[in-house]
């Protein structure tokens, strides 16, 4: 049956001698390299969910009555885009689990890019050869962000739209640019209407899906292309790659591995709510709610606004830089220009030019891992000081008290961070210099 | 190095529920009265005893402090003319009484009996004529009316389904807890920092609605499973993180291997 | 009967296994068998076939309750089984081998002989600087000229819109119903929102937040005086931050120990000061609240007196050149 099928497949595409090549390809085995599998399945699960949304959801603000069976929106006047959520939510079989499943699958894919990425950061993956992958996943992280952003904006309702908002008003504060930016997207002033809408839809839908098809198609091309990185162990080498073979080895794995990613991702739209957005009810330009937030993955911006302090940079009567830029926009962009620098920085600083296909443990690089453990901090604790206020409503911990308190932490927790990171890393790496002086001390005879 | 580390950590962990304890409730001063004391007498002993020190003499308020019985601070607006309503509200949430009148009041354990509170409340009501304590009538009200009403005037502060919230200097409690006519009572009064709402601005039947609603929002339409307290984003990154990843990780370590010592 | 017979060997027959081979040389190694690990095998595929059947019954039958949660926990499951599966497979089943590759290097011939194959076919061009030239020059232009229409999105060259709004001297002020609001109707300590009477009320520059004070705690700017008949004052309900509705107001029971009246964001907390013309107190916003004069006019009723402060919504990079238009 098998060599049946194998030889009609190779007579029409002259494939045998790439899948010959393709089952027995080296896959070095070690469950952290694992972590960008996770990412991939579940855009996988992204994508055919969202599919079976796209035939429900209409991304369309024309108002409609709701009579549906949910009553606190009963005879309400309602965007079909709203609407029509709802009813996915609360009207059609099975609706709820798949949209449930597609906002945790955006959660957990933004995560899982998250880990990987300080995976391959604090093993030193990114270095030559591998820097395109790197650029390439860095590329595909910005799009993830911009893409689960759209996503459930385009729900139209109430916290979503106040997002929106948010992000007209750091567009606008761009400077020099900013107000002509947001025009173009928006079609003129917020709310922007039916335009806006269908621009967010287009986008999430079909333009930013096939660029990160596209970014991860060539991804994986150029990992299965130079080969994985390892690390140092008793086979390895520069130019030899030690692991398991695609099949039998590999398949199960990876498949297995993918299969839970479904499984987690199913649980978790079955039995955890998330985004009950009935709840929140429309969005109107005039309304807002207290305890506003974006999803996870936007909370060091959230942060980073609430954080800034009140003041708008201006020469005479020209407003160069407005508040929300520098929370909203000049944050991430530096972190984005650090993360795609830092392998040129790195060799520049270094001087070390050469291929490296065998992975630092993150001691074995102290300056490495502690700088990179002071940025991801600098960033981790913006990103707590955006939940702030639910902090202040469960503990009792003064807002404004936690507003300067974080002003002054975000800069001395990372220096901290620094100089303690460094002094692990020399002290496990001097560690393990003396635990071989021992072993060698204790094999020698006593007499 | 590693003992520091050690203290460190321990002092951190016992920081945080330091900064978040209450000081320590007074407790309040019961008094004793003959049987058949008419309810506005036993309320004015009761008022001696334990508000007099804030609110000054017959209610009369106190508008700059000054030091009390016990070390406490004398400071505390008028009760002339707020009648019943506000009487009883701010005593059944145990808003009052209120050990330090800079501490924003908040919903505690009532120490006076019902009798005792009726007594009290009689006491205020008798101070100046006032609104009476409000009769209202949720299960007239609409769903939808409260919906939209409670997102107008309500959720900017105490959050789309009442899961409370922050205004600058100040908490917007959740309304889990309140009873229907305590938040007649609150609508009316706008007790603390909140606005108050007057049946010209809110009508009785609107606020019937409101009331229903807020009922709605303390068991709300949760048929997605686990509702996270209703809070939005943050607990469900919180569960992305601990459950997701959490569990995907763990998956990892079981499908792949760990480094050959 | 015959041809169930006949199916029935041909089946078995071919279920016969083929002898081993221990003298052909193998690509993938033996290994050890494990009936046990089998079995668990076959045991989780049959939970999953178990769990997987259910989703279809569970989604059938309308009177089972929490359907999203069973659901979800069955196709959870299904998966889940499915997965444990392949990971015994993957331990227990197939031989766990481990092979050499080898690491790809650069390949500095074939590199040469790329710059090479170019260079070569240049060979009949005189002036290759400027034809390069020329065709970048010509592919600019054509990339421009494709990127043109974007600028159909929307004003990009023109942002003037950005300072209108629908307000003006004489427009009345309505409630969410489209009533007019009656300056008597407007009580201390409480907050209504206002909209422009017949005007798009999804815009920016719509909502008001309408509040009184005593006209003794106003300490409003120069010119702005009688911008507040009464004590009436009017902002507009978006923040000059980020653009969300300012839905909190603030209001003293007892002014010794609480704070004064204040307008506060509840996306980031900027907090606006009512009785001074909407000054920041606290919170990123850059710019005061924008304030609209009013005007009661000879019914009773509130009308603009002319348009805000200062432009609404978010700041700009020319949010301080000019005033609002209306």
């Amino acid at each position: 049956m098998i060599r049946r099928t194998v030889r009609f497949l190779d007579e029409r595409t002259g494939a045998a001698p790439f899948v010959r090549k393709a089952l027995r390809y080296v896959f070095p085995d070690h469950w952290s390299f694992l972590l960008g599998e996770v990412a991939l399945y579940s855009f996988a699960i992204l994508v055919a969910t969202g599919i079976y949304l796209t035939l429900f959801f209409k991304p369309s603000l024309t108002p409609v009555h709701y009579h549906g069976d949910y009553l606190p929106l009963r005879g309400r006047e309602l965007s079909e885009a709203y609407q029509s959520t709802v009813d996915i939510s609360l009207r059609v079989k099975a609706g709820l689990l798949i949209r449930q499943t597609h906002h945790w699958a955006a959660d957990v894919f933004v995560a899982a890019i998250v880990i990987h990425l300080l995976r391959i950061f604090f093993t030193g993956a990114f270095r030559k050869p591998r820097d395109l992958t790197y650029y390439l996943g860095l590329l595909m992280l910005i799009f993830a962000l911009l893409e689960g952003y759209l996503g459930y904006s385009l729900v139209d309702d109430l916290l979503s739209g106040m997002g929106l908002a948010i992000g007209y008003s750091v567009a606008m504060s761009l400077p020099f640019v900013g107000a002509n930016v947001a025009q173009l997207l928006w079609n003129g002033p917020f709310p922007g209407g039916h335009d806006f809408e269908s621009r967010m839809y287009m986008a999430h839908v079909l333009l930013l899906p096939i660029l990160i098809a596209m970014l991860l198609a060539l991804h994986l091309t150029l990992v299965a292309s130079r080969h994985h990185t390892q690390f140092v162990e008793e086979r390895t080498t520069e130019k030899k790659v030690v692991g398991i073979p695609t099949f039998p080895g590999y398949a199960p794995r990876t498949l297995g591995l993918g299969f839970a990613v479904a499984a987690v991702l199913f649980l978790m739209g079955g039995l955890i709510q998330i985004n009950p957005i009935w709840q929140w009810g429309p969005y109107h330009v005039s309304q807002a709610t207290n305890g506003a937030q974006p999803d996870w993955y936007l909370g060091w911006l959230i942060g980073a606004l609430r954080l800034v302090p009140s003041f708008d940079v201006t020469i005479g009567h020209y407003t160069l830089v407005p508040n929300p830029f520098w929370g909203g926009a000049g944050f991430p962009m530096l972190v984005f220009l650090v993360l795609f620098l830092w392998p040129w920085l790195e060799r520049r600083v270094t001087g070390d030019q050469a291929f490296h296909n065998l992975l630092d443990r993150p001691r074995d690089a102290p300056w490495r891992t502690a700088i990179g453990v002071a940025f991801f901090t600098w960033i981790f604790i913006v990103f707590l000081a955006g939940a702030a206020d639910r902090i202040f409503v469960m503990f009792g911990l003064s807002y404004e008290g936690q507003v300067w308190a974080f002003r002054v932490l975000v800069w001395v927790l990372p220096v901290a961070a620094l100089v303690l990171t460094k002094r692990i890393c020399d002290e496990l790496l001097r560690g393990e210099v003396v635990e071989a002086r021992r072993k060698l001390v204790e094999a020698e005879p006593v007499a | 190095m590693r003992r520091v580390l050690a203290g460190l950590f321990v002092a951190g962990l016992l920081l945080v529920p330091a900064a978040a304890a209450d000081p320590p409730s007074p407790g309040v001063t019961h008094v004793e009265v003959p049987p058949g004391t008419a309810a506005v007498d036993w309320g004015t002993q009761l008022f001696g005893a334990n508000c007099v020190t804030c609110h000054g003499p017959h209610g009369k308020g106190i508008f700059s402090p000054v030091r009390g019985a016990g070390d406490q601070t004398g400071l505390g607006p008028s009760l002339s003319g707020v009648g019943a309503r506000a009487a009883d509200f701010y005593l059944r949430t145990g808003y009052m009484p209120l050990d330090d009148p800079h501490n924003q009041p908040h919903r505690s354990r009532v120490l006076f009996s019902d009798r005792e509170l009726a007594a009290l409340v009689a006491y205020v009501a008798s101070l100046q004529p006032g609104p009476p304590v409000p009769m209202p009538h949720p299960e007239r009200g609409k769903l939808a009316e409260g919906q939209e009403q409670f997102t107008e005037h309500c959720a900017g502060c105490h959050q789309i389904v009442a899961a409370g919230g922050y205004v600058t200097n100040a908490v917007a409690p959740p309304l889990d807890k309140a009873t229907p006519v305590e938040i007649a009572e609150a609508v009316r009064i706008g007790p603390y920092l909140m606005p108050r709402f007057s049946d010209e601005h809110v009508s009785d039947a609107q606020l019937d609605s409101i009331i229903r609603y807020v009922t709605y929002a303390k068991h709300p339409d949760d048929r997605g499973g686990w509702a996270l307290g209703h809070l939005g984003p943050v607990p469900e990154g919180l569960v992305t993180w601990f459950i997701g990843i959490a569990l995907l990780v763990a998956t990892c370590t079981v499908v792949g291997r760990r480094l050959h010592s | 009967m015959r041809w169930l017979i006949a199916l029935v060997v041909l089946v078995l027959g071919r279920l016969r296994r083929r002898p081993r081979l221990d003298s052909e040389e193998r690509i993938v190694p033996p290994g050890t068998r494990d009936r046990h690990a089998e079995n668990v095998v076959l045991g989780l595929f049959g939970c999953a076939t178990l769990c997987g059947g259910a989703v279809p019954a569970i989604y059938a039958f309308d009177s089972i309750p929490n359907q999203t949660q069973f659901l979800g926990l069955a196709l959870g499951l299904a998966f889940a089984f499915v997965s444990a599966a392949c990971i015994v497979i993957s331990k227990r089943l197939v031989v766990t081998e481990e092979i050499e590759g080898e690491y790809g290097l650069s390949h500095p011939d074939e590199q040469e002989d790329v710059k090479r194959i170019v260079d070569e076919s240049g060979d009949r061009l005189t002036r290759k600087r400027l034809l390069v030239l020329a065709g970048a020059g010509a592919g600019t232009a054509l990339g421009a000229a494709l990127i043109t229409p974007v600028a159909s999105l929307g004003p990009v060259l023109d942002v003037s819109s950005l300072y209108r709004t629908p307000w003006r001297r004489g427009v009345r002020l309505v409630d969410e119903g489209g009533r007019a609001f009656l300056a008597d109707d407007i009580e201390e300590d409480t907050f209504y929102t206002a909209y422009p009477e017949h005007a798009d009320r999804e815009q920016m520059g719509a909502p008001l937040v309408v509040v009184r004070l005593k006209p003794e705690q106003l300490q409003l700017p120069d010119g702005r005086r009688h911008w507040a008949p009464d004590g009436i004052l009017a902002y507009s309900k978006i923040c000059t931050h980020a653009g969300c509705a300012i839905a909190l107001y603030r209001k003293p029971t007892f002014t010794p120990v609480e704070p004064k009246p204040a307008l506060v964001c509840p996306c980031h907390y900027s907090t606006f000061d009512v009785a001074n013309g909407g000054d920041v107190l606290f919170g990123p916003a850059g710019r005061p609240l924008p304030q609209l004069p009013l005007t009661i006019d000879s019914s009773g009723e509130l009308r603009a007196a002319g348009n805000f402060s200062g432009p609404v919504g978010p700041s700009w990079w020319g949010v301080r050149r000019h005033g609002p238009r209306s």
